[in-house]
């Protein structure tokens, strides 16, 4: 392995001892991830099997067909399956619903820190490391305590003189959309900070020597140059919002259900794994095409920096 | 330079913004925290200050149970992780891009992009049969598990450090007669301990802190923390998940803190 000699058969040598090297990870994540996600493709494929699990050696589309339609026992119509598309809907506005509020309150506490003397700025984004940090479960238990009837919440607009009967927020979509709001909230400032922290001020200086307004300063000059920082921040909430499971199975209730519930459903009561399958990898492609999309952005945006 | 009131950098209203978002990710966590110490049965009645919960929570068996669990899994994950993360990081890094070295880099990623739920539900597929096939439905599953979703997150610290290494001290000590090895022991893994420490803790936080995957794969009797935690809300009756929660954020706070001073020295 002398580095001087640079002749084929060293090279050869060196990239044969970098595959053996990554072989335990590349196996390990093959063994325990990637392989089983190719199973579940296959078993996508396959016939259900009366008590859970499939029929082996049979295959069908049946699986793929439900995600979407339903026949009817009696008369063999086809219609859409109402439940399906509901839960469906249901992910895909509260994530965008999330998506929106984390920005809302995101975009001011990032450009709050990033405003922040730089010795100071340090401790500010530690505040929103640690709950980034925290498990998940004990942030949505936190806020099931905070919303339940004889909550914190409830407490304070009744103490307000705002209700006189304690709000119902516990096992509705509200529960949901404030437990994803503020576990999320995290994974919008701190991209959205990175990106404000190379800021030019000077630029902002600037437009206000050319009798910009506030607004048109943060419309016009903050909002364009922090445009990847709104992306990825986005990408990075509305990503994990879309897979929940934790969440709205806590604070949902059983009858509020996301996607991630939908999937659980068929691989237990349901019975009906193929179709639990099909649904885990349209959730999967969907999130790809973001996560594809994240990466484009954060390419683009390196490249544009110089 | 007081001349100038005008701050440009000031935008109205962001810094109350900025204090309401703060309080909106304190104000859950100290109310769950504070009906820890709630001396009442009730976690919706405030009766005074006590340890009663920490104290039945520490004698509750099955809390010790699923503890120890978890203890016992984030160690060895977090563990076989960061060796396995170590040296795809070195195989991987400070070389020109070799045939499949993209498409390596894109597998030990693979763990971060697909969702959990997704990732749970494919392993129950395969692991309830291995399980029937082997009999075997010890904890192995859970270490495997949580092993191959700890990789990337080990992976990331430990290939930034050796990418800001320096490759001519190896190049020094080969140049001294030293064996690929003594380069290794002596020179390599020195200087890439801070990001071996960081990539351990990150791991170790992870394995902690998952409960969708814990509670697809887990056999009968394997509560983990999470887990318990989970099967404890529905019920959801007396303050002690409360303690068992607070002691838990306890040590998620210390270990954050602790990477956080660790980089910052490194830094």
């Amino acid at each position: 392995m002398a580095p001087a000699r640079q002749d084929t058969s060293s090279e050869r040598r060196n990239v044969r001892s970098r595959w053996l090297l990554s072989a335990p990870a590349l196996i390990i994540i093959f063994v325990a991830a990637a392989g089983p996600l190719l199973v579940m493709l296959a078993y996508s494929f396959m016939v259900k099997g009366d008590y859970g699990d499939v029929k082996p050696g049979q295959y069908s589309l049946d699986g793929w067909f439900s995600v979407l339609f339903q026949r009817d026992i009696f008369d063999d119509t086809l219609s859409f399956a109402d439940a399906h598309l509901t839960i469906m809907w249901r992910s895909v506005r509260l994530s965008l619903i999330t998506t929106a509020l984390t920005l809302l309150l995101g975009f001011p506490t990032a450009y709050f820190i990033a405003t922040r003397p730089r010795n100071r700025r340090e401790i500010w984004v530690f505040l929103v490391t640690i709950p980034f940090w925290t498990n998940l479960l004990i942030r949505t238990f936190a806020m099931q305590q905070v919303i339940r009837n004889e909550g914190i919440l409830n407490t304070l607009l009744r103490w307000g003189g705002l209700i006189d009967q304690p709000v119902q927020i516990l096992y509705t979509d509200w529960a949901i959309l404030f437990g994803m709001v503020y576990v999320y909230l995290p994974l919008m400032v701190l991209p959205l900070y990175a990106s404000m922290e190379k800021l030019d001020f000077r630029l902002i200086e600037a437009g206000y020597d050319l009798y910009a307004g506030r607004l048109a300063v943060l419309r016009r000059i903050v909002i364009p140059l922090v445009k990847p920082g709104i992306v990825a921040g986005s990408i990075l909430v509305f990503v994990p919002s879309l897979g929940a499971y934790v969440i709205p199975r806590v604070l949902g209730g059983g009858k509020n259900m996301m996607l991630g519930n939908l999937i659980e459903l068929q691989f237990g009561a349901g019975r009906n794994w193929p179709l639990g399958a099909a649904i885990s990898i349209t959730l999967m492609a969907v999130v790809m095409v973001a996560l594809l999309f994240y990466v484009r952005n954060a390419a683009r945006t390196g490249a544009g920096h110089g | 330079m007081a001349r100038r009131r005008f701050d440009i950098r000031a935008q109205p209203g962001f810094a109350g913004v900025a204090m309401f978002t703060f309080a909106v990710l304190y104000l859950p966590i100290a109310t769950l925290v504070a009906y820890a110490f709630n001396a009442s049965d009730s976690i919706t009645e405030w009766g005074g200050l006590s340890l009663r919960w920490f104290h039945d929570a520490a004698q509750n068996v099955a809390v010790q149970d699923a503890a120890w669990r978890t203890l016992i899994v984030a160690a060895s994950a977090a563990s076989f992780a960061t060796l396995a993360a170590t040296m795809a990081a070195i195989a991987t890094t400070r070389t020109a891009p070799y045939r499949g070295s993209g498409a390596k880099y894109a597998l030990i990623n693979m763990p971060l992009m697909v969702p959990e739920i997704v990732t749970a539900v494919a392993l129950l597929i395969v692991f309830s049969r291995v399980k029937v096939l082997t009999g075997y439905s010890g904890l192995g599953y859970l270490v495997l598990a949580h092993t191959a979703f700890c990789i990337p997150f080990a992976y990331l610290p430990i290939r930034a450090r050796l990418e800001g290494m320096d490759a001519s001290l190896e190049r020094a000590a080969a140049d001294l007669y030293a064996t690929p090895w003594q380069v290794f022991r002596r020179v390599t893994l020195p200087l890439l301990r801070p990001g071996i420490i960081a990539g351990f803790m990150l791991a170790f936080v992870i394995s902690l802190d998952d409960v969708v995957i814990t509670e697809f794969v887990k056999s009968g009797g394997q509560d983990t923390l999470p887990t318990y935690m989970l099967g404890q809300i529905r019920r959801s009756v007396t303050p002690e998940v409360n303690a068992i929660a607070t002691a838990f954020l306890a040590l998620s706070v210390l270990l954050v803190t602790a990477f956080f001073l660790i980089n910052r020295r490194k830094a």
